[in-house]
């Protein structure tokens, strides 16, 4: 018996909506002032991107995006943003720069789709995205670049550690830091010992 | 009937049904919270509205609604506003991955009781369960507070620490499974205690082949949800209300609710994860029909979860709050080696077995 | 089935205005920000192109490309947290200590 819905029919939907949801949250990360507002749009956009990669059969890079995208990586750029206590940008570049830098956009766009729109890709699937299927692929033949990949991300964390580590003197925390925003001297207060994420120079209790 | 309607049918019910679920799960957390929380203390709870206090919660609801709900000047209105949106969206999604019940067997057709029987459900569960993070984060910046930021800071941070120590544990569990889908997880704990008969793989409930795995999982489950002893971020005596304390009425309401349904999610993920999800030792014997079995299941379940529950909030009432260093500490040093620890026995044994 | 080449599209659009983010804000946050994006358009490239032949090659592919890209914000966002300690800024204009 014939279906009444077509998967495909449904499929292409998803891919439209998707990807509709992902250009236009991307919009509003490049052009809001806000940039709280920015990273809930990114977040969007990356969510849309996973959906994207749902339509396409890459169960295992669905759910990694959304797991470290948009639940890791963002949430990083939350607390940054939150720490150095931004306002609304009132940074504007001068128009003949803004200008210049959409024109070189639209022109990538456009060259960029010209290029790659009307490609034919056939070939036979031999393997699926499946959880299974990667799993294999990195236990086995990308072991390599499964460790180095883990390597990095250790120098990575120790690196970030070491660049973004208080100097001596420094006070702990940058909320009320002149120039980090409105609240500069009145909330002295929180500048004390004890940032937000807890001192690091506390004596070990327990 | 085409088989795609009828699953459009099955779906659409399935989610009104789970919701109206999970939605109800908060009044009866809220009565059952202060009733408990009395008993432990020594005294009764409230007991004037119905009888036994079980009409409370409607009583808190007609108050909650209606209450000023104002907006502080500084606050970014639209950011204000969606703050509890992005609290409450992610723990139904995340209800509407977890299997309630064993199939139902609807005019022929097999009705499986979860609404998304995803490949790769565990991982997405992991996944919009660390969403909730942002409702709370945006909170506490939109409320242009000083506290309320510190609060969602410090409770972003402590959430983001302890979804490690969660997601490592539960690697172990899908080690021994081999699978990633919710229900084949549940389906390999059919026995209580017992391997397989063919295979030899274990079959009984996960809590005894990772019982490290179950109670990291059970300490982090109580991290990720804010509660006691890991609620700093939100007690009164510290931060005035953390992250929620501008919000009034109705959007109050909405962190209150999706921190309930977190809770009945995490709930639910233990019993799946280590407890055998609808599995209980001789009812297999049985034979009951379909439907029955079904109807039986989503019983044992429920129970289980409210077994949880209740413990969730038990924990709240007799244990003292950690402070935030000794929380942080707890999340990265002691949680995280244990479960890495715990992995790697767990792997050494599948591979030489 | 949804041709490759929409997917391509899509990357495209993304990656375009990515790079138009970069080029028109000053707020170095918001530019760390598109540079994700155009990673991003990278990876539904890569996924796209390999789905017709093998997929989970691919997805290793972009699953490598999502850890370098979650290590270099780490890095990325100590260096603008530094940055900021020294200017009180993240206005992109003032980074001038290297002359240009």
């Amino acid at each position: 018996m014939d279906s009444i819905i077509d998967p495909a029919l449904l499929t292409r939907i998803a891919f439209y909506l998707f990807a509709g949801m992902a250009v236009v949250s991307a919009i509003f990360v490049v052009a809001h002032r806000n940039p709280i507002v920015c990273a809930v749009a990114l977040v969007t956009a990356f969510l849309a991107v996973a959906g994207l990669y749902l339509t396409l059969g890459a169960t295992f890079l669905t759910a990694v995006q959304i797991l470290v995208y948009a639940g890791a990586i963002m949430v990083l750029f939350l607390f940054v943003i939150m720490l150095l206590n931004l306002e609304s940008d009132p940074f504007e570049k001068p128009h003949v720069a803004r200008l210049v830098g959409g024109v070189l956009a639209v022109a990538l766009m456009f060259g960029l789709v010209s290029i790659l729109g009307g490609t034919e890709t056939t070939g036979q699937t031999i393997r699926d995205g499946s959880t299974e299927e990667v799993g294999k692929i990195f236990f086995g033949e990308y072991i390599f670049p499964f460790e180095m990949a883990s390597l990095l991300l250790l120098v990575a964390m120790i690196g970030a550690i070491v660049i973004a580590r208080r100097q001596e003197g420094e006070p702990a925390s940058l909320i009320g830091q002149p120039g980090a925003g409105a609240e500069a001297a009145s909330t002295a207060g929180t500048a004390g010992n004890d940032g937000p994420i807890g001192s690091s120079n506390r004596p070990e209790d327990a | 009937m085409s088989p795609d309607i009828a699953f459009l049918i099955a779906t659409l019910v399935k989610i009104v049904v789970i919701f109206l679920l999970a939605v109800h799960v908060v009044p009866i957390m809220v009565i059952l919270e202060r009733r408990i929380s009395a008993w432990v203390q020594f005294r009764i709870g409230p007991n004037r509205v119905g009888p036994l206090g079980l009409f409370q919660p409607l009583a808190d609801l007609v108050k909650f609604l209606g209450k000023e709900d104002f907006v502080p000047a500084q606050a970014n209105k639209v950011l204000f506003w969606a703050a509890p949106a992005l609290t409450v969206i992610p723990p139904f999604l995340v209800m509407s991955l977890i299997p309630l019940s064993p199939s139902f067997d609807v005019m022929g057709r097999d009705v499986p009781g979860v609404i998304v029987d995803s490949s790769i459900g565990m991982v997405l569960v992991l996944a919009l369960s660390s969403l909730t993070v942002y409702g709370i984060a945006i909170g506490g910046w939109a409320s242009a507070s000083k506290y309320s930021l510190l609060g969602a800071l410090r409770s972003s941070a402590q959430m983001i620490s302890y979804e490690l120590a969660l997601g490592v544990s539960v690697l172990a569990v899908i080690c021994v499974s081999g699978t990633l889908n919710l229900t084949e997880i549940i389906d390999q704990q059919s026995q209580f205690f017992g391997t397989h008969a063919e295979t030899g793989n274990w079959a009984g409930w996960n809590i005894f082949s990772q019982p490290v795995a179950f109670l990291v999982f059970l300490v982090a489950s109580y991290a990720e949800t804010n509660r006691l002893p890991f609620d700093l971020p939100e007690a009164e005596s510290e931060l005035v209300g953390g992250y929620h304390t501008e919000y009034s009425a109705t959007k109050f309401s909405l962190f209150f609710m999706g921190e309930y349904v977190g809770m009945l999610g995490m709930s639910c993920l233990i019993v799946i994860l280590f407890l055998g999800g609808w599995h209980l030792p001789g009812i297999a014997s049985l034979e009951l029909s379909q439907n029955v079995f079904a109807v039986v299941g989503l019983m044992i379940f429920m129970a289980k979860v409210g077994f949880f529950l209740f413990l969730f909030i038990q924990i709240r009432w007799t244990l003292p709050r950690f402070r935030y260093d000794q929380l942080m500490t707890i999340g990265w040093k002691v949680l995280l080696p244990i479960a890495l620890v715990n992995i790697l026995i767990t792997g050494f044994v599948v591979a030489w077995s | 089935m949804i041709p490759v080449s929409d997917y391509y599209v899509v990357a495209s659009i993304l990656f375009a205005i990515g790079a138009a983010g970069f080029l028109t804000r000053k707020n170095l946050l918001v530019m760390f920000m598109s540079v994700e994006l155009m990673l991003n358009a990278a990876n539904l490239v890569l996924l796209a192109a390999s789905s017709t032949h093998d997929l989970g090659r691919g997805s290793a592919f972009a699953l490598v490309s999502v850890a370098v890209a979650a290590a270099e914000v780490g890095v990325g966002l100590a260096i603008i947290i530094a940055m900021f300690r020294l200017k009180a800024s993240v206005d992109a204009d003032e980074m001038t200590n290297l002359q240009g």
